[in-house]
Protein backbone atom coordinates (compact mmCIF):
# COMPACT_ATOMS: atom_id res chain seq x y z
CA UNK A 1 0.00 0.00 0.00
CA UNK A 2 1.29 3.70 -0.88
CA UNK A 3 -0.09 7.09 0.21
CA UNK A 4 -0.25 8.69 -3.71
CA UNK A 5 -0.75 12.37 -4.07
CA UNK A 6 -2.09 13.76 -7.42
CA UNK A 7 -2.18 17.71 -8.01
CA UNK A 8 -4.59 18.64 -10.86
CA UNK A 9 -3.09 21.38 -13.30
CA UNK A 10 -5.22 23.77 -11.63
CA UNK A 11 -3.56 22.94 -7.83
CA UNK A 12 -6.29 20.49 -6.41
CA UNK A 13 -4.70 18.14 -4.10
CA UNK A 14 -6.02 14.40 -3.86
CA UNK A 15 -4.62 11.75 -2.06
CA UNK A 16 -5.32 8.06 -2.35
CA UNK A 17 -4.21 5.08 -1.05
CA UNK A 18 -3.21 2.67 -3.46
CA UNK A 19 -2.93 -0.96 -3.10
CA UNK A 20 0.41 -2.36 -4.16
CA UNK A 21 0.51 -4.09 -7.94
CA UNK A 22 -1.92 -1.34 -9.23
CA UNK A 23 -0.67 1.56 -11.33
CA UNK A 24 -0.62 4.81 -10.39
CA UNK A 25 -2.86 5.46 -13.19
CA UNK A 26 -5.84 3.12 -11.81
CA UNK A 27 -5.44 4.56 -8.21
CA UNK A 28 -6.69 8.04 -9.92
CA UNK A 29 -9.52 5.94 -11.86
CA UNK A 30 -10.40 4.31 -9.40
CA UNK A 31 -10.41 7.26 -6.84
CA UNK A 32 -12.05 9.31 -9.31
CA UNK A 33 -9.55 11.96 -9.33
CA UNK A 34 -9.74 13.71 -12.65
CA UNK A 35 -6.75 14.24 -15.05
CA UNK A 36 -5.92 11.36 -15.83
CA UNK A 37 -8.01 10.42 -19.12
CA UNK A 38 -6.12 6.41 -19.86
CA UNK A 39 -7.85 5.85 -22.95
CA UNK A 40 -6.17 2.83 -23.79
CA UNK A 41 -6.72 1.35 -20.42
CA UNK A 42 -2.86 0.84 -19.36
CA UNK A 43 -1.80 -0.74 -22.19
CA UNK A 44 1.02 2.16 -23.33
CA UNK A 45 -0.99 2.73 -26.60
CA UNK A 46 -2.24 6.36 -25.68
CA UNK A 47 -0.60 9.05 -24.14
CA UNK A 48 -3.36 10.06 -21.35
CA UNK A 49 -2.22 9.10 -18.48
CA UNK A 50 0.58 11.54 -18.86
CA UNK A 51 2.12 12.92 -15.34
CA UNK A 52 5.03 14.97 -14.00
CA UNK A 53 7.19 13.85 -11.23
CA UNK A 54 8.60 17.07 -9.87
CA UNK A 55 10.85 16.31 -7.43
CA UNK A 56 13.78 14.77 -9.02
CA UNK A 57 14.74 12.62 -6.09
CA UNK A 58 11.49 10.28 -6.75
CA UNK A 59 11.98 10.91 -10.05
CA UNK A 60 15.24 8.93 -10.12
CA UNK A 61 13.94 6.54 -7.50
CA UNK A 62 10.95 5.22 -10.18
CA UNK A 63 11.32 1.71 -12.18
CA UNK A 64 13.21 2.93 -15.13
CA UNK A 65 10.84 3.53 -18.27
CA UNK A 66 10.39 0.68 -20.30
CA UNK A 67 10.86 0.57 -24.05
CA UNK A 68 8.25 2.57 -25.73
CA UNK A 69 7.15 4.84 -22.51
CA UNK A 70 9.67 7.73 -24.16
CA UNK A 71 8.25 6.66 -27.82
CA UNK A 72 4.86 7.34 -26.45
CA UNK A 73 5.48 10.52 -24.31
CA UNK A 74 6.43 11.95 -27.39
CA UNK A 75 3.36 12.11 -28.20
CA UNK A 76 1.81 13.65 -25.17
CA UNK A 77 0.58 17.18 -24.40
CA UNK A 78 3.71 19.34 -23.35
CA UNK A 79 6.14 16.30 -22.51
CA UNK A 80 8.84 17.37 -20.39
CA UNK A 81 12.41 15.19 -19.47
CA UNK A 82 10.48 14.56 -16.04
CA UNK A 83 7.17 13.07 -17.71
CA UNK A 84 6.20 9.53 -17.17
CA UNK A 85 2.76 7.50 -18.47
CA UNK A 86 1.03 6.69 -14.61
CA UNK A 87 -0.15 3.26 -16.18
CA UNK A 88 3.81 2.46 -16.27
CA UNK A 89 4.23 3.06 -12.42
CA UNK A 90 3.35 0.20 -10.66
CA UNK A 91 2.46 0.56 -6.70
CA UNK A 92 4.59 -0.84 -4.32
CA UNK A 93 5.33 0.09 -0.52
CA UNK A 94 8.26 1.98 -2.05
CA UNK A 95 6.22 4.61 -3.91
CA UNK A 96 4.83 5.42 -0.53
CA UNK A 97 4.60 9.25 -0.53
CA UNK A 98 5.16 9.67 -4.55
CA UNK A 99 3.45 13.16 -5.55
CA UNK A 100 2.33 13.30 -9.12
CA UNK A 101 1.44 16.39 -10.98
CA UNK A 102 -1.09 16.17 -14.01
CA UNK A 103 -0.59 18.07 -17.22
CA UNK A 104 -3.03 20.86 -18.36
CA UNK A 105 -4.57 18.63 -20.12
CA UNK A 106 -4.53 15.09 -21.74
CA UNK A 107 -6.11 15.05 -25.26
CA UNK B 1 -30.51 8.66 -49.26
CA UNK B 2 -29.53 5.40 -48.22
CA UNK B 3 -31.58 2.62 -47.09
CA UNK B 4 -30.25 -0.17 -44.63
CA UNK B 5 -31.12 -1.84 -41.24
CA UNK B 6 -28.19 -0.42 -39.89
CA UNK B 7 -25.57 1.63 -39.55
CA UNK B 8 -22.45 0.77 -37.78
CA UNK B 9 -20.02 3.34 -36.58
CA UNK B 10 -16.76 2.40 -36.25
CA UNK B 11 -14.92 -0.46 -37.95
CA UNK B 12 -12.52 -2.10 -35.58
CA UNK B 13 -12.94 -5.53 -34.31
CA UNK B 14 -16.37 -4.82 -32.58
CA UNK B 15 -18.22 -3.49 -35.40
CA UNK B 16 -16.89 -5.83 -37.77
CA UNK B 17 -17.64 -8.53 -35.51
CA UNK B 18 -20.89 -7.38 -35.37
CA UNK B 19 -21.90 -6.81 -39.09
CA UNK B 20 -21.08 -10.35 -39.43
CA UNK B 21 -23.74 -11.21 -37.06
CA UNK B 22 -25.84 -9.18 -39.02
CA UNK B 23 -25.19 -10.61 -41.78
CA UNK B 24 -25.85 -13.89 -40.13
CA UNK B 25 -29.77 -13.55 -39.44
CA UNK B 26 -30.11 -11.92 -42.81
CA UNK B 27 -29.92 -8.00 -41.94
CA UNK B 28 -28.07 -5.04 -44.44
CA UNK B 29 -25.60 -2.52 -42.50
CA UNK B 30 -23.35 -0.06 -43.98
CA UNK B 31 -20.06 0.81 -41.66
CA UNK B 32 -18.66 4.18 -41.54
CA UNK B 33 -15.20 4.94 -40.10
CA UNK B 34 -13.07 8.18 -40.21
CA UNK B 35 -9.51 6.58 -40.46
CA UNK B 36 -8.94 5.71 -44.01
CA UNK B 37 -8.37 2.04 -43.69
CA UNK B 38 -10.73 -0.69 -41.91
CA UNK B 39 -9.01 -2.35 -38.70
CA UNK B 40 -9.57 0.60 -36.01
CA UNK B 41 -7.50 0.96 -32.92
CA UNK B 42 -5.60 -2.56 -34.06
CA UNK B 43 -4.63 -1.26 -37.39
CA UNK B 44 -3.69 2.60 -36.24
CA UNK B 45 -2.23 1.58 -32.44
CA UNK B 46 -0.90 -1.77 -32.82
CA UNK B 47 -1.29 -3.59 -36.18
CA UNK B 48 2.06 -5.76 -35.70
CA UNK B 49 1.72 -5.78 -31.73
CA UNK B 50 0.49 -9.73 -31.19
CA UNK B 51 -2.52 -9.89 -29.09
CA UNK B 52 -2.88 -13.18 -26.75
CA UNK B 53 -6.60 -13.33 -26.13
CA UNK B 54 -9.08 -13.75 -28.86
CA UNK B 55 -10.25 -17.40 -28.02
CA UNK B 56 -8.98 -20.20 -30.00
CA UNK B 57 -5.96 -18.27 -31.36
CA UNK B 58 -3.31 -18.34 -29.53
CA UNK B 59 -1.70 -15.26 -30.93
CA UNK B 60 -2.48 -12.84 -33.65
CA UNK B 61 -1.02 -9.57 -34.40
CA UNK B 62 -4.01 -6.27 -34.68
CA UNK B 63 -3.23 -6.69 -38.57
CA UNK B 64 -4.12 -10.43 -39.17
CA UNK B 65 -7.00 -9.85 -36.63
CA UNK B 66 -8.54 -7.43 -39.14
CA UNK B 67 -7.58 -9.25 -42.37
CA UNK B 68 -9.70 -12.46 -41.00
CA UNK B 69 -12.71 -10.35 -39.54
CA UNK B 70 -12.46 -9.33 -43.53
CA UNK B 71 -12.76 -12.57 -44.61
CA UNK B 72 -15.40 -13.20 -42.19
CA UNK B 73 -17.43 -10.56 -43.28
CA UNK B 74 -16.87 -10.82 -47.70
CA UNK B 75 -20.02 -13.13 -48.26
CA UNK B 76 -22.09 -10.10 -46.84
CA UNK B 77 -20.83 -7.51 -49.55
CA UNK B 78 -21.09 -4.30 -47.09
CA UNK B 79 -20.56 -1.18 -47.81
CA UNK B 80 -18.01 0.89 -46.25
CA UNK B 81 -17.25 4.68 -46.01
CA UNK B 82 -13.90 5.53 -45.00
CA UNK B 83 -12.35 8.91 -44.63
CA UNK B 84 -15.69 9.97 -43.67
CA UNK B 85 -17.70 10.71 -39.95
CA UNK B 86 -20.98 10.28 -38.91
CA UNK B 87 -21.96 13.81 -37.91
CA UNK B 88 -25.75 14.40 -37.05
CA UNK B 89 -28.58 12.36 -36.51
CA UNK B 90 -32.15 12.98 -36.27
CA UNK B 91 -35.01 10.83 -35.53
CA UNK B 92 -38.41 11.08 -38.02
CA UNK B 93 -41.38 8.18 -38.18
CA UNK B 94 -38.82 6.20 -35.85
CA UNK B 95 -35.84 5.87 -38.55
CA UNK B 96 -32.76 7.73 -37.53
CA UNK B 97 -31.47 10.18 -40.54
CA UNK B 98 -27.91 10.10 -40.45
CA UNK B 99 -25.88 12.12 -42.15
CA UNK B 100 -22.05 12.73 -42.43
CA UNK B 101 -19.09 14.81 -42.83
CA UNK B 102 -18.68 14.44 -46.74
CA UNK B 103 -22.14 14.69 -46.91
CA UNK B 104 -23.81 10.92 -47.36
CA UNK B 105 -26.91 10.73 -46.23
CA UNK B 106 -28.37 7.08 -44.56
CA UNK B 107 -32.42 5.96 -43.68
CA UNK B 108 -31.67 2.85 -41.17
CA UNK B 109 -33.94 2.26 -37.75
CA UNK B 110 -30.60 1.05 -35.96
CA UNK B 111 -27.68 2.62 -35.35
CA UNK B 112 -24.26 1.05 -33.94
CA UNK B 113 -22.21 2.79 -31.99
CA UNK B 114 -18.60 1.08 -32.29
CA UNK B 115 -16.52 3.58 -31.87
CA UNK B 116 -13.88 2.53 -29.98
CA UNK B 117 -12.71 5.92 -27.47
CA UNK B 118 -14.03 7.92 -30.35
CA UNK B 119 -12.43 9.20 -33.45
CA UNK B 120 -8.71 9.75 -34.55
CA UNK B 121 -7.57 13.09 -34.84
CA UNK B 122 -3.99 14.59 -34.95
CA UNK B 123 -2.46 16.08 -32.19
CA UNK B 124 -2.21 19.90 -32.31
CA UNK B 125 0.18 21.98 -30.60
CA UNK B 126 -0.64 23.28 -27.15
CA UNK B 127 0.64 26.78 -28.38
CA UNK B 128 -2.37 28.94 -28.60
CA UNK B 129 -0.58 31.30 -31.24
CA UNK B 130 -0.87 28.06 -33.70
CA UNK B 131 -4.79 28.22 -34.15
CA UNK B 132 -5.64 30.93 -36.29
CA UNK B 133 -2.73 29.38 -38.74
CA UNK B 134 -3.99 26.18 -38.61
CA UNK B 135 -4.90 24.93 -41.76
CA UNK B 136 -3.14 27.60 -43.77
CA UNK B 137 0.62 27.32 -42.78
CA UNK B 138 0.27 25.09 -39.16
CA UNK B 139 -0.30 21.93 -40.65
CA UNK B 140 -0.48 18.52 -39.18
CA UNK B 141 -0.98 16.42 -42.21
CA UNK B 142 0.13 16.81 -46.23
CA UNK B 143 -2.23 17.13 -49.25
CA UNK B 144 0.18 18.52 -51.64
CA UNK B 145 3.86 18.93 -51.44
CA UNK B 146 4.13 21.15 -53.98
CA UNK B 147 3.29 24.16 -51.72
CA UNK B 148 6.74 23.95 -49.94
CA UNK B 149 9.27 24.40 -52.74
CA UNK B 150 11.70 26.88 -52.10
CA UNK B 151 9.63 28.11 -48.17
CA UNK B 152 11.65 27.45 -44.96
CA UNK B 153 9.36 24.79 -43.32
CA UNK B 154 9.88 23.78 -39.20
CA UNK B 155 8.99 20.65 -38.56
CA UNK B 156 8.03 18.96 -35.12
CA UNK B 157 7.85 15.60 -33.80
CA UNK B 158 10.25 12.10 -33.82
CA UNK B 159 7.98 9.81 -35.35
CA UNK B 160 8.51 8.27 -38.75
CA UNK B 161 6.14 10.90 -40.34
CA UNK B 162 8.46 14.29 -39.08
CA UNK B 163 11.41 11.67 -40.21
CA UNK B 164 10.32 10.77 -43.51
CA UNK B 165 8.87 14.38 -44.63
CA UNK B 166 12.01 15.78 -43.26
CA UNK B 167 14.39 14.10 -45.54
CA UNK B 168 11.68 14.54 -48.69
CA UNK B 169 10.84 17.97 -48.34
CA UNK B 170 14.84 18.95 -47.70
CA UNK B 171 15.14 18.21 -51.86
CA UNK B 172 13.31 21.42 -52.12
CA UNK B 173 12.61 23.39 -49.18
CA UNK B 174 14.40 24.57 -45.91
CA UNK B 175 13.98 22.21 -43.75
CA UNK B 176 14.38 22.84 -39.35
CA UNK B 177 13.70 19.60 -37.78
CA UNK B 178 12.72 19.87 -33.89
CA UNK B 179 12.46 17.54 -31.75
CA UNK B 180 11.74 17.18 -27.78
CA UNK B 181 14.51 14.57 -26.95
CA UNK B 182 17.56 13.23 -28.30
CA UNK B 183 16.62 9.82 -29.76
CA UNK B 184 13.44 9.43 -32.50
CA UNK B 185 11.19 6.64 -32.45
CA UNK B 186 11.23 6.35 -36.57
CA UNK B 187 12.68 3.18 -38.34
CA UNK B 188 16.20 3.27 -37.57
CA UNK B 189 16.95 3.85 -41.39
CA UNK B 190 15.16 6.94 -41.70
CA UNK B 191 17.25 7.70 -38.17
CA UNK B 192 20.18 7.11 -39.79
CA UNK B 193 19.42 9.48 -42.92
CA UNK B 194 18.23 12.25 -40.63
CA UNK B 195 21.57 12.75 -39.01
CA UNK B 196 23.74 12.42 -42.86
CA UNK B 197 21.52 15.42 -43.82
CA UNK B 198 21.80 16.58 -40.24
CA UNK B 199 25.81 16.57 -40.36
CA UNK B 200 26.03 17.78 -43.99
CA UNK B 201 24.07 21.05 -43.44
CA UNK B 202 21.05 20.14 -45.46
CA UNK B 203 19.02 20.01 -42.40
CA UNK B 204 18.76 22.01 -39.87
CA UNK B 205 18.25 19.18 -36.36
CA UNK B 206 17.33 20.81 -33.25
CA UNK B 207 16.85 18.93 -30.35
CA UNK B 208 15.71 19.03 -26.85
CA UNK B 209 13.37 22.05 -28.23
CA UNK B 210 9.81 22.02 -28.04
CA UNK B 211 7.24 25.02 -29.61
CA UNK B 212 6.96 28.11 -27.93
CA UNK B 213 4.96 30.62 -29.97
CA UNK B 214 3.85 31.63 -33.65
CA UNK B 215 4.69 34.59 -35.17
CA UNK B 216 3.52 36.21 -38.36
CA UNK B 217 1.13 39.07 -39.28
CA UNK B 218 -1.61 37.78 -41.95
CA UNK B 219 0.90 34.68 -42.73
CA UNK B 220 3.76 32.96 -40.33
CA UNK B 221 7.17 34.58 -40.30
CA UNK B 222 8.66 32.82 -37.50
CA UNK B 223 8.45 30.49 -34.63
CA UNK B 224 10.04 30.53 -31.37
CA UNK B 225 11.20 27.11 -29.72
CA UNK B 226 12.45 26.60 -26.02
CA UNK B 227 14.17 24.23 -24.53
CA UNK B 228 13.55 22.74 -20.49
CA UNK B 229 15.90 25.32 -19.23
CA UNK B 230 14.17 28.22 -20.94
CA UNK B 231 16.02 29.02 -23.58
CA UNK B 232 14.91 30.05 -26.55
CA UNK B 233 15.50 30.34 -30.23
CA UNK B 234 13.45 31.72 -33.34
CA UNK B 235 13.44 30.47 -36.76
CA UNK B 236 11.98 31.68 -39.97
CA UNK B 237 9.44 29.96 -40.98
CA UNK B 238 6.68 29.78 -44.05
CA UNK B 239 5.01 26.46 -42.58
CA UNK B 240 5.24 24.99 -39.23
CA UNK B 241 4.24 21.37 -39.14
CA UNK B 242 3.24 19.10 -36.44
CA UNK B 243 3.38 15.52 -36.13
CA UNK B 244 2.59 14.16 -32.66
CA UNK B 245 0.78 11.17 -33.34
CA UNK B 246 -3.39 10.73 -33.12
CA UNK B 247 -5.67 11.10 -30.35
CA UNK B 248 -8.93 10.30 -30.17
CA UNK B 249 -11.93 12.64 -29.59
CA UNK B 250 -15.55 11.22 -28.68
CA UNK B 251 -16.29 14.28 -31.10
CA UNK B 252 -20.44 14.83 -32.44
CA UNK B 253 -20.94 11.56 -30.72
CA UNK B 254 -21.02 13.66 -27.70
CA UNK B 255 -23.99 15.77 -29.14
CA UNK B 256 -26.72 13.12 -29.94
CA UNK B 257 -28.03 12.97 -26.66
CA UNK B 258 -26.93 9.92 -25.31
CA UNK B 259 -26.34 9.56 -21.08
CA UNK B 260 -22.34 9.81 -20.66
CA UNK B 261 -20.21 8.29 -18.03
CA UNK B 262 -17.03 10.14 -18.78
CA UNK B 263 -16.57 8.94 -22.25
CA UNK B 264 -18.28 6.30 -22.61
CA UNK B 265 -22.26 5.34 -23.08
CA UNK B 266 -23.79 3.14 -19.92
CA UNK B 267 -26.24 0.82 -21.60
CA UNK B 268 -28.43 -2.24 -20.87
CA UNK B 269 -26.47 -5.56 -20.80
CA UNK B 270 -29.74 -7.59 -22.72
CA UNK B 271 -28.87 -5.95 -26.13
CA UNK B 272 -26.70 -2.88 -25.56
CA UNK B 273 -29.49 -0.13 -26.34
CA UNK B 274 -28.56 3.14 -24.77
CA UNK B 275 -30.81 5.48 -23.48
CA UNK B 276 -31.79 6.41 -27.60
CA UNK B 277 -34.21 3.85 -28.73
CA UNK B 278 -32.28 2.50 -31.77
CA UNK B 279 -29.08 3.04 -30.62
CA UNK B 280 -26.43 0.60 -29.43
CA UNK B 281 -23.14 0.90 -28.15
CA UNK B 282 -20.95 -1.88 -28.41
CA UNK B 283 -17.28 -2.28 -27.88
CA UNK B 284 -14.73 -0.10 -25.66
CA UNK B 285 -17.33 3.00 -25.96
CA UNK B 286 -19.87 1.29 -23.90
CA UNK B 287 -20.29 0.98 -20.02
CA UNK B 288 -22.08 -1.64 -17.96
CA UNK B 289 -21.26 -3.04 -14.57
CA UNK B 290 -18.51 -5.27 -14.83
CA UNK B 291 -17.07 -3.79 -18.42
CA UNK B 292 -13.94 -5.03 -19.87
CA UNK B 293 -12.15 -3.44 -22.23
CA UNK B 294 -11.10 -6.50 -24.77
CA UNK B 295 -11.87 -7.41 -28.14
CA UNK B 296 -13.68 -11.00 -27.01
CA UNK B 297 -16.28 -8.62 -24.74
CA UNK B 298 -16.88 -6.27 -27.77
CA UNK B 299 -17.67 -9.62 -29.77
CA UNK B 300 -20.17 -10.80 -27.31
CA UNK B 301 -21.97 -7.07 -27.50
CA UNK B 302 -21.96 -7.20 -30.75
CA UNK B 303 -23.71 -10.30 -31.29
CA UNK B 304 -26.62 -8.91 -28.78
CA UNK B 305 -26.73 -5.85 -30.40
CA UNK B 306 -27.29 -7.43 -33.93
CA UNK B 307 -30.31 -9.22 -32.61
CA UNK B 308 -31.53 -5.91 -30.67
CA UNK B 309 -31.24 -4.61 -34.55
CA UNK B 310 -33.67 -7.26 -35.55
CA UNK B 311 -36.53 -6.35 -33.59
CA UNK B 312 -36.57 -2.66 -35.09
CA UNK B 313 -35.50 -3.70 -38.66
CA UNK B 314 -38.25 -6.44 -39.06
CA UNK B 315 -40.61 -5.52 -36.50
CA UNK B 316 -43.58 -8.24 -38.49
CA UNK B 317 -40.77 -11.01 -37.98
CA UNK B 318 -40.28 -13.07 -34.96
CA UNK B 319 -36.42 -13.51 -34.64
CA UNK B 320 -35.50 -17.15 -34.51
CA UNK B 321 -32.24 -18.55 -33.14
CA UNK B 322 -30.29 -20.97 -35.23
CA UNK B 323 -26.49 -22.09 -35.65
CA UNK B 324 -24.34 -21.64 -38.25
CA UNK B 325 -23.26 -25.24 -38.14
CA UNK B 326 -26.91 -26.13 -38.82
CA UNK B 327 -28.88 -23.43 -40.63
CA UNK B 328 -29.42 -24.20 -44.68
CA UNK B 329 -30.43 -20.27 -44.45
CA UNK B 330 -27.30 -18.68 -42.53
CA UNK B 331 -25.23 -21.32 -45.09
CA UNK B 332 -27.19 -19.92 -48.26
CA UNK B 333 -26.87 -15.94 -46.90
CA UNK B 334 -22.94 -17.09 -46.58
CA UNK B 335 -22.47 -18.70 -49.77
CA UNK B 336 -21.59 -22.18 -48.73
CA UNK B 337 -21.95 -24.51 -51.11
CA UNK B 338 -22.41 -28.49 -49.44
Amino acid sequence: MAKIKYIEFNGTEHEADVANGLSVMEGAIQNDIPGIDADCGGGMSCATCHVYINDDEWFKKLPEKEMGEDDMLDQAFEPKSNSRLSCQLIVSDDLDGLTVHMPEKQV
Amino acid sequence: MIKTDVVIIGAGPTGLFCAHQLGIIGLKCEIVDNLDKIGGQCIELYPDKPIYDIPAVPKCTGEELTNNLIKQIKPFNFNFHLSDRVQKLKNENNKWLVKTLNGKEFETPNIVIAGGVGSFEPRKFPTKSAEKYDGKSVLYSIKDKTIFKDKSVVIFGGGDSALDWAIELSNSSKVTLVHRRDEFRGAPASVQKIKELSDNKTIDLITKYSIKDVKGNGSIESVEIKSESGESKVIKADYVLGFFGLIMQLGPIAEWGLNLDKKTIPVNTENFETNKKGIFAIGDICTYPGKLKLILSGFHEGALAARGCFKYARPDEKYRFEFTTASSTIKDRLGVKE
